[in-house]
Formats: C-alpha cells, sequence, structure tokens
C-alpha cells in the first residue's frame, strides 16, 4: 500500500486542497454561527453578540414543529414504500433473466438522473390530468419516486453478491419462497437495505423542487425555511433549524457509508 | 433399456423385478430444451430404490440438468419424471423428498455450523432441541463433532463438502442427490471422500444420484452408472459392463482410455468389419500364449507412470497404446514389438457413433 511512503503533497497541491474543503465548508459553518447572533434583521459580519436565546424561540415556535412533523412523516412513509418497491425490484432484475432486463434497470434508475424539476413538473401534470388534488400523499408519491432508486441501487449490488445456489440450497431443505426471503435473503441483504433506507430518508427529508410542485399548502421543513429566508422576524431560527437539519441528514448518511463499506465479502461464494 | 451382450446375466435377471418395483427415480422420454439447445434429450432412466446411481459425462453433457430436474430446479420442457412413484412435474424443490449436496457446497454464510445442519428442520417446524440434537448426531455421523458454533468461512474445502453432506442427510431424503461433490478437493482427500460416502451409502441405505466428469470415480463408486453425451444417455450399466462393452466409440475413449479400432483393421484380424474396443492394458508385449491374436508392429514411444509403461505401438499405420506393467521389461524407441491379447478383449460396438 501506499501508507509506508513518506515523501508530502507538494505545496501547490495542499493549498488546492484546503482551498476546495473551505469552499466546500465554510457556508455550513457561517449557517452554524449566525443561528447565535444578537442581530435578528440581517447578517452582518462579525455578528454584534453571540446568545442561546434562538433555540429557545424555535422551540416555542408551533409552524416549527409542524413542518419538522410533516417531512418526518413523508420521509418515513417514502422510505418504506421505497423499500418495499425497491427491493422487489432488485430481486427481479438480479435474480431473473428476461428479456428487456437491462432497459427496466435503466428505467429505474432514470429519475435520479433526471433533474428534479421535470420530476416535479411531470407528476404535477400527472396529478392534475387525474385530478387528484394535491396532498400530503402527493408529496409521498413525489418523494418515492427518488427514494426507489436509491434503495434499489444498493439492494441490486448485494443481491449480485449473494449466489444463487444459496436460494436453491434453501428450498431445497425445504423452505418455502417466504422462508427463503425471511431466513437466507434478508439476512444478507440487511445492512444494503438499512444503508439504502437511511440514505432515501435523508434525501427525501430536504427535497425542495419535487415538492414545490406536488405538495398543496402543507410546507415541509425546507420549504418553510425557504418561505423563512423572506421574511425579516426572527431570521436566526432558520439557522437553527438549519442546523438540526444538517445533524439530521448528515447522521443517516454517515451511518449508511460504515455498514455498506464493510460488507465487500462475497456472501457465498462456497469456495 | 439397452440389451448388452453381457455375460453377467445375474445382471439382466435382476432388472426385471426392479421394473416392477417402484423406482427411486424414473425419468420417460424425458427432456429440457433452452430455446434451440437440447441440454437433456429423450432421456430414461430407472434409479433402483437403494442404489448408488452415477451420471458421467463431459462438461455440457445433460448430467446436472438431469439432476436438477430431479431436485426440482429445472422443468422438463417434456417427458414425464416420478420420484418414488409420485409425479414430480410442477412440484417445487421444498416439496420433494430429496436433497442436494450442491458443488459450491452452499452453506449459508450468515449461520454457524450448527444452524446450517439444522436449517431444513428449522424451516419443517421442529422444536429447537430436537433439531439441535439431529444436527449434533448428522454432524458426529461426517466426523465434525464440536464445529457447531463456527462459521463456514473458517473450515476448510473438505470439512465444508461434509457440512453440506450433513445438511442434507439431516433431512432423511429418499433420495440424495450429488452434484460434483468431491470436484473441489484435492486427490488424497478425494480417495478418502470417496471411501466415505460409498460406506455412508451402504449403512444408512439411502439412493445416491451422483453426478460427475471423473470416470474413475464413477467406476470405484456406482453400482450402475449413465453415460452422457450430447444430452443424451450413450450407455447405462453396471461399471463393469460400461468399461468392457462400451456400446459407442463415446463411451470406450470417455470411460477409461481406449484404442478405437477401425472396421478395415478389425476384419483383418479375423472379426466382423465394426469398429472395437481394444483396452491398453488387455495388450501384452511379447508374444505371449497360444491362442491369443499377435500382431507386429514398431514401437513409437513410450513414457513411463509409474505403476505402468504407457508404450504407443504402430501396427501398419494404426497407433495402438499398450499399458505395459512397470515390472515388464520395455523396448525401445524405433524396435519391432510383438503385441498379443485374448480375442475376448476385442469389444465390437454397435454403433459407429
Amino acid at each position: 500500500m501506499r501508507s509506508d511512503k513518506t515523501v508530502s503533497a507538494p505545496l501547490g497541491l495542499k493549498i488546492a486542497a484546503a482551498g476546495g474543503l473551505l469552499f466546500l465548508h465554510l457556508p455550513l459553518l457561517l449557517i452554524f454561527l449566525y443561528a447565535f447572533t444578537t442581530e435578528e434583521k440581517s447578517y452582518q459580519f462579525p455578528p454584534p453578540g453571540l446568545t442561546l436565546k434562538w433555540f429557545a424561540v424555535t422551540w416555542e415556535r408551533p409552524d416549527v414543529w409542524q413542518a419538522l412533523w410533516l417531512s418526518v412523516r413523508v420521509a418515513s412513509i417514502s422510505t418504506i414504500i421505497a423499500l418495499v418497491l425497491g427491493t422487489l425490484c432488485a430481486a427481479a432484475v438480479s435474480q431473473t433473466r428476461f428479456f428487456g432486463r437491462e432497459t427496466i434497470s435503466l428505467l429505474v434508475i432514470l429519475p435520479i438522473a433526471l433533474p428534479g424539476i421535470i420530476t416535479g413538473i411531470a407528476l404535477r401534470s400527472a396529478f392534475s390530468l387525474a385530478d387528484i388534488p394535491f396532498s400530503f400523499w402527493t408529496i409521498v408519491l413525489g418523494h418515492a419516486t427518488f427514494c426507489i432508486v436509491v434503495v434499489y441501487n444498493n439492494a441490486v449490488a448485494r443481491f449480485r453478491r449473494v449466489s444463487g445456489s444459496l436460494m436453491e440450497a434453501s428450498m431445497d431443505l425445504g423452505a418455502n419462497g417466504f422462508q427463503t426471503f425471511r431466513y437466507i435473503i434478508l439476512p444478507n441483504i440487511g445492512t444494503a437495505l438499512l444503508a439504502g433506507g437511511m440514505l432515501a430518508f435523508a434525501l427525501s427529508f430536504d427535497e425542495v423542487i419535487v415538492t414545490t410542485f406536488t405538495g398543496g399548502q402543507q410546507s415541509t421543513l425546507p420549504i418553510w425555511m425557504l418561505q423563512e429566508l423572506i421574511r425579516p422576524r426572527q431570521r436566526p431560527v432558520t439557522n437553527v433549524v438549519a442546523m438540526v437539519v444538517v445533524i439530521v441528514t448528515f447522521l443517516p448518511i454517515l451511518g449508511a457509508y460504515y455498514l455498506t463499506r464493510d460488507g465487500d465479502q462475497i456472501a457465498g461464494s462456497g469456495k | 433399456m439397452l440389451k448388452t451382450l453381457s455375460p453377467h446375466e445375474g445382471e439382466i435377471t435382476r432388472a426385471t423385478p426392479e421394473q416392477a418395483m417402484t423406482a427411486a427415480v424414473l425419468f420417460e422420454n424425458v427432456s429440457r430444451h433452452f430455446g434451440a439447445v437440447r441440454a437433456v434429450d429423450a432421456v430414461d432412466l430407472a434409479v433402483a430404490e437403494g442404489e448408488f446411481f452415477a451420471m458421467l459425462g463431459p462438461s455440457g453433457s445433460g448430467k446436472t440438468t438431469c439432476l436438477r430436474l430431479m431436485a426440482g430446479f429445472e422443468q422438463p420442457t417434456g417427458g414425464h419424471i416420478e420420484i418414488f412413484g409420485i409425479t414430480a412435474e410442477g412440484v417445487p424443490p421444498y416439496r420433494r423428498s430429496v436433497n442436494t449436496v450442491f458443488q459450491d457446497y452452499a452453506l449459508f454464510p450468515h449461520l454457524n455450523i450448527l444452524d446450517n445442519v439444522a436449517y431444513g428442520l428449522m424451516v419443517k417446524g421442529v422444536a429447537r432441541e430436537d433439531r439441535r440434537r439431529a444436527a449434533e448426531d448428522a454432524l458426529a455421523m461426517v466426523k465434525l463433532q464440536g464445529y457447531g458454533p463456527r462459521r463456514p468461512g473458517q473450515l476448510s474445502g473438505g470439512q465444508r463438502q461434509r457440512v453440506a453432506l450433513a445438511r442434507a442427510l439431516v433431512n432423511k431424503p429418499k433420495v440424495l442427490l450429488l452434484d460434483e461433490p468431491l470436484g473441489a478437493l484435492d486427490l488424497k482427500l478425494r480417495e478418502q471422500m470417496q471411501e466415505e460416502l460409498k460406506s455412508l451409502q451402504k449403512s444408512l441405505g439411502i439412493t445416491f444420484v451422483f453426478v460427475t466428469h471423473d470416470q474413475g470415480e464413477a467406476l470405484s463408486m456406482a453400482d450402475r452408472i449413465a453415460v452422457f453425451n450430447d444430452g443424451r444417455i450413450q450407455q447405462l450399466g453396471t461399471p463393469e459392463e460400461v468399461y468392457k462393452q462400451p456400446r459407442t466409440r463415446f463411451v470406450a475413449d470417455f470411460v477409461g482410455s481406449s484404442n478405437i479400432l477401425p472396421p478395415e483393421f478389425v476384419a483383418r484380424l479375423g472379426a466382423a468389419p465394426q469398429f472395437a474396443s481394444l483396452r491398453p492394458e488387455a495388450i501384452a508385449l511379447g508374444h505371449g500364449d497360444s491362442g491369443k491374436l499377435v500382431l507386429d508392429g514398431t514401437v513409437l514411444s513410450r513414457s513411463f507412470l509409474g505403476a505402468a509403461n504407457r508404450v504407443l505401438v504402430s501396427v501398419d499405420g494404426t497407433r495402438i497404446n499398450v499399458m505395459s506393467p512397470a515390472v515388464a521389461p520395455v523396448p525401445a524407441e524405433g524396435d519391432p514389438v510383438k503385441l498379443s491379447f485374448d480375442r475376448a478383449d476385442l469389444h465390437l460396438m454397435e454403433t459407429a457413433s
């Protein structure tokens, strides 16, 4: 490996790397900083003073709680739908051979490759045509389209590593399809599903574009933040909420990373 | 069933009551076609109860597909299959009284050895304590006492093979299917496992159906052998029949090695002008006793194989392999040599294929 090489990177490369990291993360730090400012009308630098009172103010605001609760519900239900459909889809594509298999695989992944605005417009027109009123459920459906992709991608990669003879062995030993799924497939793809589910939850939790097109009067947390930025009242409350969103979405992504990182051994390779 | 010119009359008379009895596995005109590929084509066979039955053939000959038809992983595109008198078409693998030992063992990597072996009993709803005891007994039977808490990844290839065997046998199948179970083992281990499998089969009395491409394995272990090629059975019989009276050139060549003599050569020996098989070990160097057929030839090459010397001799341009015991003197290359053999060892083949 490379670790025993003591040659350090040239200075220029170090500066470039540091610049890149600053560019990515400095704005995040600013968001965190202004959650503690005493000035509520505008963002002036440096902040005139630091305070913790915005956390208390945020806690007291019912509209924050409403938006947060809606976001959690939407993300949870979209993730559950995505877990079921994404796993089934991955099972079909990786375990069987049929005409058009590659095409279906591509079509499943497409929603995440398409710009969110296209997905949003398409869903909005479809809902209007079908006379479906915009509601909680239209948001969930919109989110499920891209959540499925995340679950599918994770599951299909793991399915490929579970050798087909494991399933045959299970059936041979007397297990029906359900038992084979419960006792053989699920334990082998479980961490991949958990990782896919966490990513799906995180994606749904901070989604703005598709929600804008498919939502009715409800505001999910990201939409609420967007509206709040326009209003000049109690601005640091938005920053407090932003911090919460960062933490809520970052933890699952970190978890997903650790869950899939160690899964490199091939389940059932036998020899 | 094919009729051979067998001197073993006992075999033929025994076959008749077997046919009246229920066969363990019965194939009637069974085919499995994948599009234009005829993996299995019009196969008839009857495996008797308690028999050690080998399906022998090169890769792609249809032997493994036949095994998968028995296990239920494949459905026939034509014909009829019975397992102990019960129609097997459309019956899923989990409702068949057969179990399989897979070529790659297919042990469940997330379960320990005891749970692997107990899996079949677990899905059938056997109580935890009972299935633990049964699994431990099965592990003891394959000489793996105390390996229960380990994971498949911590075992050697030979040990995994035994676990796979225990996992199948714990279900008390009526037929045990083995798909090249010894293929991944080294030579010494393979010979040892051949002995163990054979004695296990005798003591349990279970019907074994064994797929292999190793003719030596099939000859030494099986009660009867079906030799497959191109999706069809070329010959079905006892190891002796298949070895001594190969019906086709393919069988003569695949089972052991043989000298396949062309019709005109055979005619000169005073036999009917047909292809004939002559085993290298049936030929002796030198004049031999009176009453033997004798040929004059020239030594082309020789190689030392340990227990024997293989000598390649040209007789009027026809190449003949001779397997001569290592204790016998070996002529040098280019020397004239006499070959002798019994007329009975010259086996005429029925078909030219």
